[in-house]
This record gives C-alpha cells, sequence and structure tokens, in this order.
C-alpha cells in the first residue's frame, strides 16, 4: 500500500498503474525480533537506466519513511528487465550512494514530488 | 583509506570490488598494487600491526585477509618487478548476513572486529598458525544487536587492550570491552 502510489517520474500514472510494482512483487519475511526484511522487484517501463535508479530512490525513500516496524530493505530490478540491472541493483542498494544522490537538491525535489500523497 | 607500514603505504577501498595499494615514487603517490576477489564493493580496509597483512571487508558479506609477499615469491611472477604482491590469504565467510561496513584490526592483540549491516558487530582470533599453512581465525565474540540500525564503523583502542568504539546509523556510539576467551 506504502508504494502502489508513488507517481513515475516521467508519466502522470503511479507505479501501480503503470505496473511497475504489483502485490506480487513485494516479499516480507522476518529476521528477527520483530524485523522484517522486505524485498521489492520492480520492473521499469523503459530501459533507461536514469530512470530506473530514479524509480529505485524513489521506493526507498517512501518506504524508509513510512514502514511503521523496524526493517533492512532490499530493491532489486525484476530480472531479465534491464540490460546493466547488477550495476543498477548496485547502486540502488549502496546506502551511500542513497544519500548522496538525496543531497542533490534536484533529484531530491522529483523524488519528493514522486512520493508525496496526493491531498 | 587507511595507512600501514609506518605511513609508507597507502590503501584504499573502492566501489569497483577492489582494493588498491599505493607508494611513494619520487614526488608522487602511484599505485603498486590492485586486490581482486571481492564480489561487490569492498567498503573498509585495515593493516595489521606489522604491515604485512591486510584486512578488507565488503557489501559481498565476506572478510579477505590478504597477505604481503616480497617480488619474486610467487612463481610466474616477471622478474625485475619491484613491487611486492598481494595474495589473498583467507575469506571468512558465513558469518555475516548483511553488508560489512567496517572491519579494524587490533594492534594490541591482533583480534579483528567487523560492524555489520545486521546490527551486529563480531570478533575474530587467529588460531594457532601452522607453519606453511594458510592463516584460520574463528569467531570469538558477536553481538546481535550491538545497534538498533546498521553499524558502520569500529575502532580499538590504541592503548587499552579490548577496549573497542562503535557507531551506527541509529546514531549511537557505543564502547565495549571484550574479553579473549579462555583456554
Amino acid at each position: 500500500d506504502i508504494i502502489r502510489t508513488i507517481r513515475d517520474p516521467e508519466k502522470p500514472n503511479t507505479l501501480e498503474e503503470l505496473e511497475v510494482v504489483t502485490e506480487s512483487c513485494v516479499e516480507v519475511n522476518e529476521i528477527g525480533e520483530e524485523e522484517y526484511l522486505v524485498i521489492i522487484r520492480f520492473t521499469p517501463t523503459v530501459p533507461h537506466c536514469s530512470l530506473a535508479t530514479l524509480i529505485g530512490l524513489c521506493l526507498r525513500i517512501k518506504l524508509q519513511r513510512c514502514l511503521p516496524f523496524r526493517h533492512k530493505l532490499e530493491i532489486y530490478i525484476s530480472e531479465g528487465t534491464h540490460s546493466t540491472e547488477e550495476d543498477i541493483n548496485k547502486q540502488i542498494n549502496d546506502k551511500e550512494r542513497v544519500a548522496a544522490a538525496m543531497e542533490n537538491p534536484n533529484l531530491r525535489e522529483i523524488v519528493e514530488q514522486c512520493v508525496t500523497e496526493p491531498d | 583509506l587507511t595507512w600501514g607500514l609506518r605511513w609508507q603505504l597507502l590503501a584504499s577501498a573502492s566501489y569497483d570490488d577492489t582494493v588498491k595499494l599505493y607508494r611513494e615514487e619520487e614526488d608522487d603517490w602511484v599505485c603498486c598494487a590492485t586486490l581482486e576477489g571481492h564480489d561487490s564493493t569492498v567498503w573498509s580496509v585495515a593493516f595489521e600491526r606489522g604491515g604485512q597483512r591486510l584486512a578488507s571487508c565488503s557489501d559481498d558479506r565476506t572478510v579477505r585477509v590478504w597477505q604481503r609477499l616480497e617480488p619474486g615469491a610467487q612463481e610466474g611472477v616477471a622478474c625485475g618487478s619491484p613491487n611486492p604482491t598481494w595474495k589473498c590469504v583467507c575469506t571468512l565467510s558465513g558469518y555475516h548476513s548483511r553488508t560489512i561496513y567496517d572491519v579494524a584490526w587490533c594492534h594490541l592483540t591482533g583480534a579483528l572486529a567487523t560492524a555489520c549491516g545486521d546490527d551486529a558487530i563480531r570478533v575474530f582470533e587467529e588460531n594457532a598458525a601452522s607453519p606453511q599453512q594458510p592463516p584460520t581465525f574463528s569467531l570469538t565474540a558477536h553481538v546481535p544487536r550491538a545497534h538498533s540500525q546498521d553499524v558502520n564503523c569500529v575502532a580499538w583502542n590504541p592503548k587499552e587492550p579490548g577496549l573497542l568504539a562503535s557507531c551506527s546509523d541509529d546514531g549511537d556510539i557505543a564502547l565495549w570491552q571484550y574479553q579473549r576467551p579462555e583456554g
């Protein structure tokens, strides 16, 4: 529920509408006392590298802010949907790169627009 | 980054999955070795006190120990190469369940401490060495919830044996007293 309403950075639709994320792409496993491992596998609409990393960033930021329980988060491009998926997966799961991206005012603005719930 | 061999050697850990070593040449610093073996980002490196061994930790959830070899020590190395080579002599895998962000090698006791993304701190000690055999390490301490989020750094106190500091995404700095197991 937290991620279905995230808007696509380029189109006026949500990630759920564009089938970038679906209920079945979300995996939640208990890894400790009241701690869960959340795995998201998303399918980008176009094989464009920068868009894929941007969507990965939006997913991470929204979940980090909204998940009410203690968690570890892994986000992946679903297999076979991208030529450089290993590179993208590495980048979107590297917490220093995520922090650096969010320090970029332009990127941060785009992410905020994509994750903010409409009134 | 970390310095070794009384600041004659500089080591760097990289997103490109390698460790690189640098030494001074004329007025510049040049790369004298590239250590390949990790399958993902190397987050940190630590020299052993004598500077002959190096530990590296990675997003691939392993710690690797590298041994410095004098030039010409390895078969097949071209003669006349002035640089020592470094060989991976030990890999600690299966202990950490997430990215290892830092490794620290105690210069007083030789113990290795790791900071992990699974919120735990672990300490390893080297087993008694059989001559000519590669080194092996045993897990001698494991604190599963050392912090409530990723542990990013660990550091051994240079004067007080067993005193270890750690810090985390949870905003805390913690101080620990490690007791070497008896027997």
